[in-house]
């Protein structure tokens, strides 16, 4: 069984971004790049899978330029067999991910398709969707919990209101939240091993990569801070406060 | 122009999420239907059919939608899609899950967790966890948007009645199937609607701690109970009590955030209420920095006072 996770670079979530004085973008210039956080889970995932002998194939991929070819090599670090770039110096959207992935998975058919349940930097929460849909694959957002049996997948997924348990026939889509999995921390040896793992580059020219600019940012602008607040002495006068607000 | 709102109906119940998202539609256009879907959705279809600014609502029945799937939602509003230059749904875990097939299946874009709509084709939209706002224009001949609920009005008047019709389901996705669904029992007002919020963090220490400190305060306030990642991974409650980035995203009138030191993917998740009181052994705790009240101590000590005086 050949399981592809789809993995995006983003912004280390412990750094607090900046937008641009002229409104212009956001300033990630020097920001630390980290692997986004879900995509992570969804790796550790597909890894156990492996190392429980139900996946037999992990290959990672990223639509992005050369840096990102950092994030891959954690993903092998951590315990993928093979990555794919597909090379890109354009910040895709969502739609336009979701198509790329399924023309270069057209050649890899995997069985089981991993997407973090969102990235943290844009926070759209759409490519996993999107890519089960143009495939007309079955899909399963946020889960916590997966067997897989005889060409089915069952899953837990996090609903308002408790769990829900879902049946899935593969091929399949499954973007994992956090409760998933702890992922585990690299190894030298296996940051060593990881250098020696194949990553395929696929040019933009193969795949035609296009946003075809339907959205458009007009600008970029930083919230309104809240007015400074004051540090109460006692339970009393937090308790006059409430009365009042 | 026309716009359709997907209304999230549970256990026979409208969601204030429909609400807020017919609000979010009326802002577009004057023409905004509303597609109501479900096993049993009579009781659902007739209140949304007096409510003000809708022009006609259009039932969706069948023993199959018990446990609505993504899948099924998207091919109905696929199958209707064309009549419409709008589509809106809540960014919530139900609008989250089809209304990117929808968007795949019609080849648009979609705009995710909108909170401001200037005009018909211009939305403001936040990312990096809050910490910065985009203003979209989206080209698309179909506008999908997603809204977050907390940043329309749930205030709708009740009018006479308008049409309800009953449209005929597409064939039923048949490779997925939602076995079961483990449902947690909760009494107390909703997460997302709710007017105050409890919120407890890792400073509480241990789960008899969460709830013996926690309950008897949100009980006296008539409060939702929340949590911060850190709670809910400790395992003091369960995960759709998190507040934050990628949990809930809530604005109450007051939110009192209990042991929480306030990361950014937290302060994402609350920062837009209209009160917040944090209580903080830490003195230096980042929560303190967004709070408009701070109460530094040991919360053993001041919850159960501040529960004892209210």
């Amino acid at each position: 069984m050949k399981v592809l996770v789809c993995i995006k670079k983003v912004v280390d979530s412990n750094v607090k971004i900046r937008v641009k004085a002229d409104g212009s973008g956001v300033d990630v210039t020097g920001a630390k790049m980290s692997m986004n956080p879900y995509d992570e889970i969804a790796i550790e995932e597909a890894v156990r899978l492996k190392e429980k002998g139900i996946a037999t194939e992990v290959i990672a991929i990223t639509c992005g330029d050369q840096g990102s070819t950092e994030t891959l090599r954690n993903a092998l670090a951590i315990g993928a067999d093979s990555a794919v770039l597909v090379e890109t110096g354009m910040d895709l959207q969502p739609l336009a991910i979701a198509k790329t992935l399924t023309k270069v998975n057209a050649s890899i058919n995997a069985d089981l398709i991993f997407f973090g349940k969102q990235a943290i930097d844009d926070d759209s929460n759409q490519t996993g969707q999107m890519f089960a849909a143009l495939n007309d694959f079955p899909q399963a957002t946020n889960i916590s919990e997966i067997t897989i049996a005889d060409r089915v997948a069952i899953v837990k997924r996090e609903v308002d209101g408790g769990v829900e348990n879902v049946k899935l026939q593969l091929p399949a889509v499954l973007t994992t939240d956090l409760r998933l999995n702890e992922p585990r921390f690299v190894t030298l040896p296996n940051i060593m091993k990881a250098k020696k793992k194949e990553i395929r580059v696929v040019p933009n020219a193969e795949v035609q990569m296009t946003n075809q600019s339907r959205l458009t940012v007009k600008n970029y602008f930083e919230p309104k801070g809240r007015e400074p607040g004051i540090i109460l002495s006692s339970v009393e006068e937090l308790v006059e406060k409430l009365k009042n607000a | 122009m026309n716009a359709l709102v997907i209304a999230e109906v549970k256990n026979k119940e409208v969601k204030l999420s429909t609400h807020a998202t017919i609000t979010a539609a009326l802002k577009v256009s004057q023409q905004v239907d509303v597609l109501v879907m479900g096993d049993d959705v009579a009781a659902a279809t007739s209140l949304i059919a007096s409510l003000a600014g809708v022009r006609k609502v259009l039932g969706c029945t069948d023993g199959k939608f018990k446990h609505l799937m993504g899948e099924d939602v998207a091919s109905v509003v696929v199958s209707i899609a064309k009549a419409y230059q709008f589509i809106f749904a809540p960014a919530n875990v139900f609008g989250k899950d089809f209304m990117p097939r929808v968007a795949a299946k019609l080849d648009v874009s979609q705009v995710s967790d909108v909170v401001d709509i200037i005009d018909q084709k211009t939305f403001v939209r936040p990312i990096y966890a809050g910490n910065a706002f985009i203003t979209v224009e989206s080209s698309d001949e179909i506008k999908l948007v997603t809204i977050r609920t907390t940043s329309f009005s749930t205030e709708l008047a009740n009018v006479a009645p308008v049409t309800i019709e009953q449209i005929s389901t597409p064939a039923l996705f048949a490779k997925k199937e939602v076995l079961s669904v483990d449902e947690i029992k909760n009494d107390r007002p909703e997460l997302n609607t709710a007017k105050v919020v409890v919120s407890g963090g890792r400073g509480l220490g241990s789960k008899e701690n969460f709830d013996g400190l926690l309950i008897p305060l949100a009980d006296k306030l008539k409060a939702a109970l929340g949590a911060s990642r850190a709670a809910v991974d400790a395992g003091y409650v369960q995960n759709d009590l998190q507040v934050g980035q990628t949990g809930k995203i809530v604005a109450p009138e007051l939110y009192i955030a209990i042991g929480i030191s306030g990361a950014i993917q937290h302060l994402a998740g609350m920062k837009d209420s209209k009160v917040i009181v944090a209580i903080n052994k830490d003195k230096d705790a980042p929560i303190f920095s967004i709070a408009d009240y701070g109460l530094v101590g040991d919360l053993n000590e001041v919850i159960p006072a501040l529960t004892a005086r209210l």
